[in-house]
């Protein structure tokens, strides 16, 4: 498969609603047990973080250890979900359960099965980035309502890493191997994408990095600007970077998984 | 319904199909016979529009699958070999989630659930999880699920593979009835009882290929004669065959010879050879399958 295969626009209908609206109600029907861990996450990170080195961490910038991290646990949030869907999720779904073999004997082609995949993990990301704003919120930590401003952007972001996780999912052997994207691109990124700190800290060799391959790095930066009200032309730049990698990623996750599914 | 020419399909260096033709007539059971590895299930998929063809034409309902693979779809059925029922949902829910695929409305769903469970008798499982049903139970399932957008071709790839002998008498009664409701049926199989009962015609495919097509009895009587005469092997049978110059096959411990005066010869062997064991049976399917596949052990 060469570069023009892998990059061909692929035909997708609106049949992969169908597939989104299975992820959907299979989440719901055990809404418990899933609405639990961002709730939780949120909690303990703020705890943790937010006020146990926050005591002595005091402030970054003028702006309070707390607060400086709400933008953080949201972005992190955006990542985990749409990821480890894409990755655990989707490839459960396609190799031992054979969702995806059952869905294509139907009207619904590969392409839509992937992109309902998609569309998932991202309704996933938003869903999470919700129930962890309301907490943020009771714990006055983020500007209203202009920190609601995440939301669209948490759409965006959790189809990124969806379509980045899918691309992992096509071509990994197994679902262990998995682990390897897992332990060392998204612990590595939640930790120096500017989360916890900001990246001027570490020598520039650190932010170029995080600028150009981090995907987390831009949308830490974006949401730092809604929940702290401090917006930035920089903004501009954030939005097109994430916006041409979604893009790309989207194309190459369908056309990967089309390869690996469709011999 | 079916039309293919020189069908092929090659993964790598390997071809799987190898230039197949055939036709599949609207309302009849069509049987695609043949050992492990033959092609038979490859065929299927490529006449589902899941695996595009490497070579020959290819027609389902005069469409082209690889250009309208939605719409042909939309009018097939599958029971695929592998049991991929949804495990999060329940029976009602499997049949239910899978008629949305087809863009069906969820009243009509509804309504076909419940005709399709009480037709494949699974009314009582509907609220059951796919994990606490019996493997036929599964099947039939899977047989109720194909059946959700009321297909006019049913494709079905080993439909009773691991069944009971009481699901697999259900199953084929349903074949039957769906078939005296007009659908056209293709399938594989290597029960050879099975496809003897059920097909109207079949091929028989080794190493990607078609060796025959026909009628089941037809093919019997080509292949194998009216009769078989089975003798236990000893060397007094083998000399004493060999001396009536009669062909025969050593199978295992027996010796079988196909015939049309079962009679003459086992009168003549029972006189002259001293069997120790021998009966004389009407040639079936699987004399005309193994005679053209050879016993070979396969996989």
């Amino acid at each position: 498969m060469n570069l023009s295969t892998l990059l061909a626009i692929p035909r997708v209908t609106p049949r992969a609603w169908h597939v989104w609206r299975r992820n959907l109600l299979v989440f719901v029907k055990t809404w418990q047990v899933n609405f639990f861990p961002p709730f939780v996450e949120a909690f303990l990170y703020l705890l943790a973080i937010g006020v146990g080195i926050g005591t002595y961490v005091k402030e970054i910038d003028g702006t309070p250890y707390v607060n400086y991290i709400a933008p953080a646990i949201l972005a992190i949030a955006v990542m985990n979900s749409a990821f480890f869907e894409c990755t655990y999720g989707s490839y459960v779904r396609m190799y031992y359960q054979k969702a995806f073999d059952a869905m294509i004997a139907t009207p619904l082609s590969i392409e839509d099965v992937i992109a309902g995949e998609l569309l998932w993990g991202a309704t996933k990301s938003v869903m999470y980035v919700l129930i962890m704003l309301c907490v943020l919120s009771l714990f006055g930590v983020l500007v209203l309502p202009i920190s609601l401003l995440v939301i669209p952007v948490a759409l965006i972001g959790g189809l990124m890493f969806a379509a980045l996780a899918m691309c992992f999912t096509s071509v990994t052997p197994s679902i262990d191997a998995l682990n390897y994207p897992s332990f060392l691109f998204i612990t590595p990124m939640s930790l120096f994408a500017g989360t916890f700190f900001p990246l001027a800290l570490l020598p520039p060799i650190f932010g170029y990095v995080a600028l150009t391959l981090f995907p987390l790095t831009h949308i830490v930066a974006i949401f730092r600007m809604f929940t702290l009200a401090a917006l930035s032309w920089t903004m501009v730049l954030h939005l097109t970077w994430i916006a041409s990698v979604t893009a790309i990623l989207c194309v190459l996750a369908i056309n990967l998984m089309r390869r690996r599914l469709i011999v | 319904m079916i039309s293919a020419q020189n069908l092929t399909k090659s993964y790598g260096t390997f071809t799987a199909v190898d230039g197949v033709s055939f036709s599949v007539r609207k309302g009849e059971i069509f049987g695609f016979l043949g050992p492990n590895g033959a092609g038979k299930t490859t065929t299927m998929k490529m006449i589902q529009c899941v695996s595009p063809r490497s070579g020959g034409t290819l027609s389902v309902f005069d469409l082209d699958p690889d250009e309208h693979p939605a719409e042909i779809k939309r009018r097939i059925g599958v029971v695929p070999q592998e049991t991929n029922l949804d495990p999060d949902f329940t029976c009602e829910g499997n049949l239910l989630t899978y008629a949305r695929y087809f863009d069906i409305s969820a009243p009509l769903a509804r309504r076909r659930t419940d005709d399709l469970l009480a037709f494949v008798q699974l009314l009582e499982k509907r609220n059951v999880a796919i994990e606490k049903l019996s493997g036929g139970m599964k099947r039939r399932l899977i047989l109720a699920r194909a059946l959700v957008n009321s297909p006019e071709l049913l494709i079905l790839d080993e439909p009773t593979i691991g069944l009971d002998p009481q699901a697999r008498h259900l199953v084929w009664e349903r074949l039957k009835a769906l078939q005296a409701q007009g659908s056209t049926i293709v399938l594989t199989t290597h029960y050879l009882d099975e496809a003897a009962r059920l097909c109207d015609r079949l091929v028989i495919m080794d190493n990607g290929r078609i060796l025959e097509e026909g009628a089941p009895p037809d093919l019997v009587r080509r292949h194998a004669g009216e009769e078989i005469v089975e003798v236990d092997k000893t060397d007094t049978v083998i000399t004493c065959l060999k001396g009536m110059d009669v062909p025969f096959e050593v199978a295992g411990d027996a010796v079988l010879v196909s015939t049309d005066r079962a009679h003459e010869i086992a009168r003549i062997l029972l006189e002259r050879c001293r069997p120790r064991k021998m009966l004389t049976r009407p040639a079936t399917l699987e004399d005309v399958f193994l005679k053209l596949t050879g016993r070979r052990l396969r996989d």
